[in-house]
Parts: structure tokens; sequence; C-alpha cells
């Protein structure tokens, strides 16, 4: 089944609402998705610096280890997650030693605003370990997981994030995701999970590199990904959904002069500031919907 | 008039409420209010009272429906309707997937839009939509009329039997073994019979055309032994 959120807002009066609003709507859709959850916040930024998530698999905290080789990292610890504030001309051998720390350590998502969480548990429950209530941004979006196609694993729990500020969330399960799984590491990508909806984040991550926008990687997607799905994506400026040629599943959303909001049942919107003048529409399928913050 | 919150009451006490109606009951208008899209709101009513629900209903709102009125002032989610038997809904917004599935009679209208598989597996409902119908509609068609004032999605009465599919707009493409057929005087009184239960009175017949099942896919036909 699964559940899937995401909030984009159109004017700054909502931002410190962001984490709050998201946090009602994953709790409302555990009943769709009660194993694990995740969530994606766009949140600030600083010129120049990228922020990495990390999750932390046991006691060791590498952040010193790390601070003594590179200096001048700025750390915010939200439960078992790190947010390392990293300046952007040390990113890529700050994650080579990332990589070097081995077990204990793992990659969540990196960007210059998107900060990551995903953790096994009820949705209610990964939203308050990380005080989700509490945060504030631009857009979010979010996943309550009943696992499916892999293991009940924080590494299975969504959204999925294959490039700076990208992520995904999917409601579904892709039928070719071994074989576009093999093109794209052709394509010099990798791959943390044997996850399909890993597929997806990596395949849209793969075309933005190739130099298509959001909205056309998604159109893209229509052609190359088989299977159910409906997607909701991030990117450092956008907002994105999509469902398959026959909207294998549920979709809804909610806009407003102030937000777009979507949820995979009206439940999950119900709670939404405004709701009741808001426009609710169902998306069609097969049609990309894209929002850009300018 | 007896009303629930739903904000307050919780939505099993209120279904049961409804099922524990005596026939005679003098409680025949309900007003539900704050429905906050849950889930089987009204669902398998059998006496004949009229619940109004004030905002939008979610998955299978008035399923299994018998004699009861059903009016929801809003969307209604998956399958609204569903396995209906007779008595009627009303959604004054749009409705989601699978509207009137495998419903047997009784009348459902919808003021707005109906997405996907709207009527799919009917059994003799009839279903008014006055927007537009999403594709696959009427999929496996078995009985009933599914009157839409506006345009039809994609493979439009894929695999029907014997119910009648009547489309005043566009038709984005018929599926298999569904064709358009001429209307007889017998299909055009039932479309104008439904069209007057739904309180359709600006329009005729003659603004519809009909399309219903070829035949061939549900006989066996020689040619095709090969597939068995």
């Amino acid at each position: 089944m699964c559940g899937i959120a995401g909030i984009f807002l159109k004017k700054p009066a909502l931002e410190p609402e962001l984490g709050s609003m998201l946090a009602k709507m994953l709790a409302v859709l555990s009943d769709r998705g009660p194993d694990s959850a995740g969530f994606a916040v766009y949140g600030n930024g600083h010129d120049g610096r990228i922020k990495i998530t990390l999750r932390l698999l046991d006691e060791t905290d590498p952040v010193d280890r790390l601070e003594k080789e590179f200096g001048g990292l700025d750390a915010v610890r939200r439960s078992n997650h790190v947010i390392l504030s990293v300046p952007e001309q040390h990113f890529s051998c700050l994650n080579a030693a990332i990589v070097r720390l081995g077990t204990g350590v793992e990659f969540v998502g990196s960007g210059s605003r998107m900060e990551l969480y995903k953790e096994v548990g009820l949705p209610s429950a990964v939203a308050d370990r990380f005080d989700l209530a509490g945060m504030s941004g631009t857009h979010a979006i979010g996943h309550t997981r009943m696992a499916t196609e892999s293991a009940v694993t924080t590494k299975g729990a969504h959204p999925f994030s294959t490039g700076l500020d990208q992520c995904l969330v999917h409601n579904g399960s892709l039928s070719n995701h071994n074989a576009v799984r093999r093109e794209l590491k052709r394509e010099g990508l990798t791959f943390a999970t044997e996850n399909d909806s890993e597929v997806a984040a990596g395949y849209l991550t793969w075309r933005m590199g190739e130099g298509a926008t959001l909205k056309e990687a998604l159109a893209h997607s229509l052609s190359d990904l088989d299977g159910f799905y409906t997607f909701v994506v991030g990117t450092e400026s956008g907002f994105a959904v999509l469902r398959d040629p026959i909207a294998c599943k549920p979709a809804v959303m909610a806009e407003t002069d102030d937000f777009v909001a979507f949820g995979s049942e009206y439940r999950a919107l119900a709670e939404l500031p405004g709701i009741a003048q808001a426009r609710v529409f169902e998306p069609e399928p097969a049609v990309v919907y894209a929002w850009e913050r300018h | 008039m007896p009303s629930a919150d739903l904000s307050t009451m919780a939505l099993r006490e209120l279904n049961a409420t409804l099922h524990r109606l005596p026939r005679d009951t003098n409680e025949t208008h309900w007003i539900v209010v704050n429905p906050g899209g849950k889930h089987a709101i009204a669902c398998g009513l059998d006496l004949p009272i009229t619940v109004e629900i004030d905002g939008h209903v979610g998955y299978y709102c008035g399923g299994m429906n018998s004699e009861a009125t059903i009016v929801v002032r809003g969307n209604a989610g998956v399958g609204v309707g569903e396995n209906m038997m007779s008595g009627e809904i009303r959604i004054e917004g749009d409705a989601s997937q699978a509207a009137g599935a495998t419903a047997h009679g009784g009348l459902l209208v919808i003021e707005g839009n109906a997405s996907a598989r709207c009527g799919i597996s009917m059994k003799g409902i009839d279903i008014v939509v006055k927007g537009s119908i999403g594709p696959m509609s009427a999929f496996m068609a078995q009985a009933g009329n599914l009157v839409v004032l506006g345009n039809a999605g994609e493979a439009l009465g894929d695999s029907i039997y014997e119910a009648r599919i009547f489309v005043r707009g566009s038709v984005a493409s018929l599926g298999a073994d569904c064709i358009e057929k001429p209307m007889t005087a017998e299909d055009s009184a039932a479309l104008q019979t439904v069209l007057s239960k739904a309180g359709v009175d600006d329009l005729s017949a003659c603004d519809f055309k009909l399309y219903g099942s070829a035949r061939k896919l549900y006989h066996f036909h020689v040619d095709n032994v090969d597939a068995y």
C-alpha cells in the first residue's frame, strides 16, 4: 500500500508551519504504511555550503574525526541523524572520508537545502523522534511504508535521494527496475539498495544530469519505467507529481493561493489550513504536474 | 433533525447507529458534518432514510446501500456506492476511481467528474455523471446504464457485457469489443428515464451516442480456438 505526502508552499507565511503540516499528514497516513517513514525538508541553506544527512548506526560519532580532518564543519544532531554543513569545495572528499569510516555511518542524502530523515517505526513516532513538527522550509515530501518489494529496513524507507537536493517517494512497484538499474550503473550511477524506488530516483537524477528539467525527466519516465507508481519528487526549487498511465495508485491534490499539497488520500489533506477553500482534484494518469519556485 | 459530528463521534458509532434504526423510525433525515475524508461513511444502510454529508468523504461511501438516499456536499474517494443495491447517492463534487463499482441497482449521480474505472463491473445500477469520466470506465460492465454528459477517457467499455453507455461528448477510445450502436426506441426511453430521475431536464436522448457490446468477446468463436 504505502502513503505519500508532499507540500509545496507558494508564499513564505506558512514556512514555519511546514514541518507540522507534514507531520500531521504522515500521522494520518500511518494506516497506509505503518512499518517505516521518512521525509525530506527543503529548509535554509548557506551559499557555498552543502548539507549532508548521515545516519549513525552505532555509538561511534564520526563528527569529531571528520572535524579534525576537514575543520569548519557545522553539525546538527537529531536523534540518530546528523546534518553536516560543509564548504562546497570539501564535499566530494568529505564523502570519500564518510565511506572510509565504514559500517557505523550511512549516507542518507545531501543538498544545499535538503535534509532527509528516515527510520523504521510508526510514522508519528518517526516524526516525533526527529522533531519534524519543529522544522520549517519551502517544500517537503514524505512517505509511510508498507514494504512489498524489499525488507523492512531503514535503507528501504523512502524518500530516496540519488542526487544533490533531489528526492523521490513512490507508491507502487516497478517491474523493470533491475534492467533500468543495470543501464544506470553503466551510466555511472551508484545504488545503495536493491529497492525499485531507488531506481526511479536514480533514473530522474540521470535524466536531469543530461540536461532535462524535472518535468521533462518525469515525462521520459513514462516510457522508460514500467510498473505501478505514483511519484512525488522534490528538487532544490521544484516539486512534481506523476501517476502511471492506468492510475493504479491513489492520489489527491489540493491547491490554494498559499500551497500545493499532495496526499495518497484526502484524509491526509483534511487538516491543512484553508483546505475548505482549496481546489481539490485528482491528478490525471500519465500527466506530469510540476511547480517551480522563482 | 439528528446530526453527527465526525470530528468528535467515532465513525463506527455513526454507522452502528444508522444500522440500528428500526424500519419505522422517525429519524429519517440525518446530517453528518466534518467527514474529513473518512472511509466507509454510511455504508450498508438498508432503510429509506436520507443522510446528508457536509464535506469530502473517503473510500466506499454508501457502499452496499439499499433504499437510503445519501447526499455528499463535497468530493468522494475511491469506490463510492460500491455494490449498491438500491436507493440513491448524489455527489455534489467529483468522484474518485471505481464509482458505482459492481453495483446492482439504484441511482448514483455525480455532479462533477468521475475518474478512472467509473462503473467497473456494474450489474444494474444507473450512473449519471454530469462532468466527464476517466479511462477504463464500464470495464466488464454487465447491466445498467452509465450516462455521461461530458467526455469519456481511454478504453471505454472494455470487455463489456450488456450494460449501456450513453456519452454526450467525445470518447477518447473504445476498449475491446465495445462499439457505437444505433439507439433503439427502448434504449432512448431508458436513457430519458434515467435523465429525469437524475434531474437532468434540459437534454434529450438525441444529444447522446450509445455504446455497448459487439458480443464477439464473450461468445465462443471458432476463429479463436487457437487461443484456448
